[in-house]
């Protein structure tokens, strides 16, 4: 019997960056299975245009910058930039939107920096933010759940016929935005297809990523610091600031956990090694700071939802929080602040 | 110091030393007023001819003016020659006036005008002074609207529209509409657009500076070296 002689170290590297993207890869597929039951094939279709163009883009601008195609592409680094954001965009969104945000994402977010571990942004939701706010007639229209037939959503990817009435519909978080005279009951019962809390059945799609995420965290891939600070956070600003179920309800904190991008955000943008803090407590202060931030925009803010702006402003504070949080050095003592009149 | 000849001058002001390009001064108005053909000519116009005056002007007074005292001195000019410009405006383009608002009184404080006046005008004589106004405006202005029609054009998908501003009713109807139907990129209209395309002027500048000079390298190598043998024990003639 041939036994094989390998030496030591026995421990086989398994977080290469191509192994955790496709673990990534893998945790966004309930995600995707519940956008799908809920919205059709549009989520489909976005993915695969989303992902074609990230790897189009990676390959020009690899080729421009004289790096290896091969390598880099293999590293299914663009492939998850480019499935979070077809995640995020609308279902059925028209093509030339999709190229545009990957097109940002891959050029600007992470290329022109550097590539790969030097972008200070995460790239998926800088390239969202680039199409909300230069289209956002576009981006506000998520079609209703289990509305659209295959003819109606190729029209509306190809640009072929205007948008039908009644193609889109408020989300729960636009709908509580605008709501001035309504008691909570009374908005739920007016729009029945929100479900009990999530809003356009989106505590599914949440739970879905929630499910993901938590495989994620199951497969070590990242520690709790940053989801379970954002999702705290979150939670507590909407206890904060609930107002119970009068009028002027920001709504509860059980909604604004399972609504909009909530789960997305906390589980695969805030994690992003990347362009999030460092350090373990840098990263309890990263995610919470996203938490916070996100309950200030939906509540306070000009837009419904607000995980993309909320984690591209603690982008840029995450080299402070870095600076402040820096682990102390096994042997140092921990350093005297202030006066030490002892000495 | 010799006086640089009226080619270097242009070479300098138009490509080398492009205020906006290389030596990326006057970015306030640059990135503040870019965002239409219109906007960028207007403040474009009025910088040059700031320059232009300016620059003759300190040049003039040059001997006088004691060198403890220029920058005061060239500020003084600079400000009164803007605050002429900004009354025409006001007279002349009464809307356009109010379109670039504070970025004309703002022209006072461009680095490039400064600039030229301290390290150009106070060593050179008014000819050249007022040539190198006119040539680093042209260089400025041409930049500025550059930038001017890129984000127009990307954020509305037409060009030249609103020129009646500046050059009275008969301008109402060169509006260009390129593009039918478009959705209007609003990016390229706001601020970061500004950043975008100037960085992508710049480093198409780069890029075009880094081809001639790979071309002349080029060039020199075609020119036959003298036949070198590498092995010899001695001189062979």
């Amino acid at each position: 019997m041939a036994l094989p002689r390998i030496t030591s170290p026995h421990a086989t590297g398994s977080n290469r960056t191509q192994q955790v993207m496709l673990q990534v890869l893998l945790a966004t597929v309930p995600g995707i299975l519940a956008l799908t039951w809920l919205f059709g094939f549009g989520t489909l279709t976005n993915l695969l245009w989303a992902s074609a163009c990230a790897l189009g883009f990676e390959a020009a601008i690899l080729s421009l910058r004289q790096r290896p195609l091969g390598f880099f592409l293999k590293d299914y680094s663009a492939l998850v930039t480019a499935v979070l954001l077809a995640l995020a965009l609308p279902a059925y969104s028209p093509w030339w939107l999709t190229l545009i945000a990957t097109g940002f994402a891959i050029v600007f977010g992470k290329q022109l920096y550097g590539g790969l571990g030097q972008n200070p942004f995460n790239p998926a939701m800088l390239g969202y933010v680039v199409v909300l706010i230069s289209f956002p007639v576009e981006m506000t229209s998520w079609p209703a759940p289990h509305s659209v037939g295959l003819i109606e959503g190729l029209q509306h990817i190809f640009g072929w016929a205007a948008l039908p009435d009644g193609w889109t519909q408020a989300t729960a978080l636009d709908v509580i935005k605008i709501n001035k005279s309504l008691t909570m009951d009374e908005l739920w019962a007016q729009h029945p297809a929100f479900g009990h809390f999530g809003g356009a059945a989106a505590e599914a799609v949440n739970l879905a990523f929630l499910a993901g995420g938590l495989y994620l965290l199951y497969k070590r891939l990242f520690t709790w610091h940053a989801p379970v600070g954002m999702l705290a956070s979150l939670a507590l600003m909407s206890l904060l600031f609930w107002h119970g179920s009068g009028s002027d309800s920001n709504g509860s904190p059980l909604f604004h956990l399972l609504t909009g991008a909530t789960m997305l955000g906390a589980f695969f943008i805030v994690t992003d090694p990347v362009s999030g803090a460092t350090s373990n407590r840098g990263r309890l202060l990263f995610g919470a700071g996203v938490g916070v931030l996100v309950y200030v925009i939906r509540a306070w803010g000009g837009y419904p939802d607000a995980v993309a702006f909320a984690v591209l402003l603690m982008n840029l504070a995450a080299p402070t929080i870095d600076y402040y949080t820096r682990p102390r050095t096994y042997g140092h003592r921990k350093p005297t602040r202030g006066f030490n009149l002892g000495e | 110091m010799s006086s640089p000849s009226y080619r270097d001058i242009t070479l300098n002001g138009l490509w080398k030393n492009n205020p906006a390009l290389v030596q990326l001064l006057g970015l306030c108005p640059l990135l503040g007023v870019s965002n239409s053909t219109v906007n960028a000519l207007g403040l474009a116009l009025a910088s040059a001819v700031v320059l232009i005056c300016s620059n003759t002007a300190v040049s003039l007074v040059r001997g006088v003016v004691n060198t403890a005292v220029r920058l005061p001195a060239f500020v003084m000019i600079i400000a009164a020659l803007t605050t002429c410009i900004e009354l025409l405006m006001q007279a002349y383009t009464y809307e356009l006036y109010q379109i670039l608002g504070i970025f004309i009184p703002l022209i006072t404080t461009n680095c490039v005008i400064l600039g030229r006046a301290d390290g150009f005008a106070a060593k050179n004589d008014p000819g050249r002074a007022a040539y190198d106004g006119l040539v680093m405006g042209i260089g400025f202005g041409g930049v500025l609207v550059m930038i001017g029609a890129v984000r127009e054009l990307l954020g509305t998908g037409s060009l030249f529209a609103n020129m009646h501003l500046l050059f009275g009713p008969g301008a109402a109807d060169w509006q260009l509409t390129l593009i039918a139907d478009y959705k209007g990129f609003l990016l390229a209209i706001l601020p970061p657009g500004a950043f975008i395309v100037l960085g992508l002027l710049i480093a198409g500048k780069n890029r075009i500076d880094q081809v001639l000079a790979e071309r002349a390298k080029a060039q020199q190598v075609d020119v036959p070296a003298p036949s070198r043998r590498v092995r010899v024990t001695g001189v062979i003639e």
